[in-house]
């Protein structure tokens, strides 16, 4: 599973990144995490607000940080 | 606390337009392009609302603001919106403004009403 954290590193970025490893790790599952800080790739992705949470290429939430039960469900 | 330079906490507005065949079609696409490079509101892509590509869905439902334009009393860019489970949004048919299919082409003039009617919505 690939798991990419768009967002270029405000508080409510690193807050998403930090609930998806918390989940990834409760969850137990293999995941490789990225954080993605390039607009421009993350524009690839139709994505124009952030943070935005991309699992195995399908984008699950965009302009918000997601709860840690969000991305329990996700997994 | 890091300095913030993203696009958190600014919800984009969008404007979608049914960009059909027909002269209207050409109208409405003209005109959303227009607003897009005048900044106001983004023109967005509706072929990825009607293809459910996650992306511009999500981004979508984070908008905003959303505005459709159709050319025509088809209305396929607000059922495309509708179909993909949105319903708050802002809907400019350009046969309202007078504009008839086969007998409006994409003048200067056709852009410029498009382009005032939905700005002043968005200042409504």
């Amino acid at each position: 599973m690939q798991i990419l954290v768009m967002g270029p590193g405000c508080p409510k970025c690193e807050q998403a990144e930090k609930t998806v490893r918390e989940a990834v790790a409760e969850a137990g599952v293999q995941a490789d995490i990225e954080k993605v800080k390039d607009f421009q790739e993350i524009a690839k992705y139709g994505i124009f607000s952030t943070p935005a949470v991309v699992i195995d290429g399908e984008v699950k939430v965009v302009g918000k940080a997601p709860s840690k039960k969000e991305v329990l469900s996700w997994l | 606390m890091s300095k913030c330079d993203c696009g958190c906490g600014a919800a984009p507005k969008f404007v979608f337009s049914c960009s059909g065949a027909a002269d209207v079609g050409e109208v409405a696409d003209q005109a959303a392009r227009a607003l897009s490079r005048e900044g106001a509101i983004k023109m967005f892509c509706l072929a990825g609302i009607g293809g459910k590509v996650s992306g511009i869905v999500k981004s979508t439902e984070a908008a905003d603001r959303v505005v459709a334009l159709d050319g025509c009393p088809l209305n396929c860019a607000r059922k495309t919106l509708e179909e993909a489970g949105f319903s708050d949004f802002d809907h400019v048919q350009l046969s309202d403004l007078g504009m008839k299919k086969g007998e409006s082409p994409a003048s200067r003039e056709n852009i410029a009403a498009v382009v005032e009617e939905v700005s002043n919505r968005l200042q409504g």
